[in-house]
């Protein structure tokens, strides 16, 4: 009788092909069932806007040098009607640390509360922490309704 | 090889790593025809372990509450990767785990595991059998979905039934008078924290009875054994038993997987209590035979209500049941007998209430 601690002698070349075949089986078993695993750990990418363009307010709805902040897809965007009536549209994220902004009628800009951070009408990071400018979009008015889309790469 | 002895020796000396192991080598497994019974525990452990990992898993994206559990749900199968496959895991194993957890008692019944000195061995398992419905019971409703409302609906009712204690009951499992977002939210709180919490420590004391009290021998092999010595057999449990366990464990995982894989779990429809129950509505297959006796029991016998007596009758039965080793005397041979009858007739009558459940409309 050979219990299992010992070792055959001479080693035959047929228990080293099947420790192999074992090991790995069991190696192929573990990785079809981690695979799945770290794949389900890692979360789906949340469904974009359909499509690039949303209506973000309507004519009347802001008065001059004022801004509101409207869905754009999942995330904030920022409208606003300068001081001339002009309306400018942008990402709301702040490109610091994605607070999300405001439109400050005294500095007739916008302002991110959380540091500080400060952007012209262009979206242009012109003082504080914030490192690039914001995402400008195109806001276009037709009929009383202000579209606002994502630019075009060109 | 003499690294890793390094490192159990570094452990040894700081936690005496092999005071704690000895027990585990000194353990022996017997050797028969009827060994292989043996495994359904372990088994049954295992898919337990399963249910916990998946179960952590499907918590990662499962919210509770009416207006998102079915959708959440649905957004794993659909979204996540591999979530079809975590979910329809997580609903497999738990009907093999009750499988296995039946098969398992049925085993110790017959080869008369649960006499002295295990009987508090079965207490702890027939406690840890409930708790495993009461899992599958809860866990039934958190996809929301038009079965598992009424199967809900259906089993807190019956709950209500039980006098003067029911109706509290009832009020207390679903949170308010009818089955609502309160009781998905009460059954998603027992499902992923009272039960397992429970269930952990049961399965604690269950393995430590199961490590100070040994491997029960079946009776009439004992006999010989004792007269014969030398015709003793058994297996150390470490490593050798423990090998078997563990090539019983993959077989299991692949049974699981293929399971899983083939017959995805189906999500069914958004529970909306303004709809009527689909026809041909069942419970699942482990409370089918309840489900039918209490279909098949008149509505009234004498002055009592049928659903009343019914309810009451598999109460008693289960406390009897959790008592069994306890009702055994010692040594008549009358006595012997009746309980090996009595697990005959269950297991038929359980699983020709099963089938004929099945089948009836």
């Amino acid at each position: 009788m050979i219990s299992p601690g010992d070792r055959l002698s001479p080693p035959l070349p047929r228990r080293r092909f099947v420790e192999v075949l074992l090991g790995g089986g069991f190696l192929a078993t573990v990785v079809a069932f981690v695979y799945p695993v770290l794949q389900y750990l890692i979360p789906p990418k949340e469904a974009d806007l359909g499509s690039d363009s949303v209506v973000a307010g309507r004519t009347g709805e802001l008065k001059p040098n004022s801004g509101k902040i409207f869905r754009f897809g999942n995330r904030p965007g920022i409208l606003i009607r300068t001081s001339s009536g002009e309306y400018r549209a942008m990402s709301a994220i702040c490109t610091h640390l994605s607070c999300t902004v405001q439109y400050r009628d005294d500095m007739q800009h916008v302002w991110c509360a959380c540091h500080n951070g400060h952007y012209d009408l262009n979206g242009k990071n012109i003082a504080g922490p914030p490192p690039r400018p914001l995402e400008l979009f195109e806001a276009q008015v037709r009929g009383d309704e202000i579209f606002v889309r994502r630019r075009r790469e060109t | 090889m003499s690294r890793l002895r390094n490192v159990r020796n570094w452990l040894d000396e700081r936690f005496g790593w092999e005071d704690l192991i000895a027990p585990l080598r000194k353990k022996t497994v017997p050797l028969h025809r009827l060994s292989y019974w043996y495994f359904l525990g372990g088994i049954t452990l295992f898919l337990f372990v399963v249910q916990v990992l998946t179960g952590i898993l499907l918590l990662l994206y499962y919210r509770p509450g009416a207006n998102e559990a079915f959708e959440s749900v649905q957004y794993i199968m659909t979204q996540v990767r591999f979530g079809w496959l975590i979910r329809s895991i997580h609903s497999w194993s738990a009907n093999l785990m009750i499988f296995t957890a039946f098969a398992h008692m049925f085993s110790v019944l017959f080869l008369k595991a649960y006499r002295k000195p295990r009987e508090l061995t079965w207490v702890s398992g027939v406690i840890l059998l409930f708790l495993v419905m009461g899992f599958g019971f809860s866990g039934y409703l958190l996809p929301w979905n038009t079965l598992a409302f009424f199967a809900t609906k259906v089993g807190t009712e019956i709950t209500g039934q039980v006098p003067i204690i029911g109706k509290p009951l009832m009020i207390f499992l679903r949170g308010g008078e009818d089955v609502t977002g309160a009781t998905l939210t009460r059954f998603f709180g027992f499902h992923v924290a009272v039960l397992p919490g429970l269930a952990t420590a049961l399965i604690l004391v269950h393995l430590l009875l199961v490590q100070r009290l040994g491997i029960s021998v079946p009776p009439k092999l004992e006999v010989e054994w004792t007269a014969n010595p030398s015709a003793k057999r058994e297996m150390k449990f470490f490593p050798n038993f423990m090998l078997r366990e563990m090539m019983a464990w993959y077989v299991a995982l692949g049974v699981l997987g293929l399971l899983a894989a083939v017959f995805p779990w189906n999500l069914g429809v958004k529970a909306d209590p303004f709809v009527s129950a689909p026809a041909g509505i069942k419970p699942e297959w482990y409370f089918l035979f309840m489900f039918q006796t209490l279909k098949l029991i008149p509505p009234k016998l004498w002055f009592i209500d049928g659903e009343v007596l019914g309810v009451l009758a598999f109460g008693a039965i289960a406390l009897l049941w959790l008592l069994l080793p306890f009702l055994e005397s010692n040594n008549t041979s009358r006595t012997k007998r009746w309980i090996t009858g009595a697990a005959v007739f269950a297991l038929a009558y359980m699983a020709g209430m099963t089938i004929y459940g099945h089948f009836a409309q």
